[in-house]
């Protein structure tokens, strides 16, 4: 695959694997694991600066504007206005209009309120935001975020944090078939296997976080999801073979004694 | 001399001067203004108008960045 960027509302990507910058020992290891994992996306949440211990270093300071896209997500807003709140905040601090909105209906499983992020996405995309919905894997909510602007899905694959990897890949295949827009397979993955499935189904990239940052080694885990993202997006392109029940024979009867 | 006044940032009470603008109070708080966003009293601030905000007795002001934080978010 020599050229198989991923387009996004005139942004292109090179990698297909994005991940989150949470949950890391240290901003050392986060950059070396992103690295690791090849990714060109990252995405970051907006939070108070600590005004009382500016010795504090920041994240940005280790991730190069020019190698990375910054995706600020309004992780931990359960409602549109907080949603939407943040998305500003996003915007006013960063550098782009890009905005990866979730708005959050429960705290144990995490799961989106998806009728609150059509309205927060209508509200955003309204002010010109690129809006990049996290939602749940059905595929009628994905088309109406699509209806109302948003030039990519994000459903789940699995509870966020959960490693539980892909839960209802039909639902997600049924997405990916109907929705006309990339689709990014977000939270849920639990190892390799997890994300080369997603890719095969046919997803156009998979985020993640909690599976490479809480690995026991996230380094090598980065660089084995690289590979699986890599792997999977061949077999989808290179199109596997139909499931038999029965075994076909690869090596030819004749010339048998 | 201008007077002090009470202001509240980042949730914390805080002092600054009377006549101190939202630039200022950045540079006091060693607060570098790239990749920042600031809110007083919820209106987001451009950042080209920092230095012409000045912050009146009460003023809430809320001082935001960009942290690690990926698919999902550690709970507080």
């Amino acid at each position: 695959m020599v050229d198989d960027r991923l387009s996004i509302a005139g942004h292109e990507f090179k990698s297909r694997l994005w991940v989150g910058t949470g949950k890391y020992k240290d901003f050392a290891e986060t950059k070396k694991a992103i690295d690791a994992s090849g990714a060109d996306v990252v995405t970051v949440a907006v939070r108070r600066v600590n005004i009382t211990d500016r010795s504090k270093e920041n994240l940005l300071d280790y991730l190069d504007p020019k190698k990375y896209t910054i995706l600020p997500n309004t992780a931990g807003c359960y409602n549109v206005e907080d949603a939407v709140r943040y998305a500003r905040l996003a915007r006013a601090a960063g550098v782009s209009d890009l905005i990866k909105l979730e708005v959050l209906g429960d705290e144990r499983t995490l799961f989106p309120d998806t009728a609150g992020l059509i309205e927060a996405a209508k509200i955003l995309i309204k002010e010109g935001f690129i809006v990049l919905p996290y939602t749940n894997d059905d595929p009628i909510v994905a088309q109406k975020l699509v209806d109302i602007g948003c030039p990519v899905v994000m459903p789940l694959a699995a509870p966020i944090g959960s490693g539980l990897g892909i839960r209802n890949p039909y639902n997600l295949k049924i997405i990916m078939e109907m929705i006309k827009v990339p689709i990014i397979v977000d939270a849920g993955v639990g190892t390799a296997s997890d994300a080369a499935f997603a890719m095969e189904l046919g997803a156009d990239a998979v985020l993640m976080n909690t599976a490479i940052a809480g690995a026991q080694n996230p380094i090598a885990m980065a660089e084995a999801m690289k590979y699986a993202v890599y792997a999977g997006r061949l077999a989808y392109k290179a199109g596997r073979i139909p499931r038999k029940l029965y075994a076909t024979a690869s090596s030819p009867i004749e010339g048998m004694l | 001399m201008a007077e002090a006044i009470q202001i509240q940032v980042n949730g914390e009470q805080r002092s600054c001067r009377a006549d101190a603008t939202v630039g200022d109070l950045l540079r006091e708080l060693a607060v570098k203004t790239e990749r920042v966003a600031v809110e007083l009293n919820l209106e987001i601030l451009d950042r080209k108008d920092f230095d012409h905000r000045s912050l009146k007795p009460g003023d809430r002001v809320e001082i935001l960045s960009f942290i690690g934080g990926g698919a999902e978010e550690l709970r507080h």
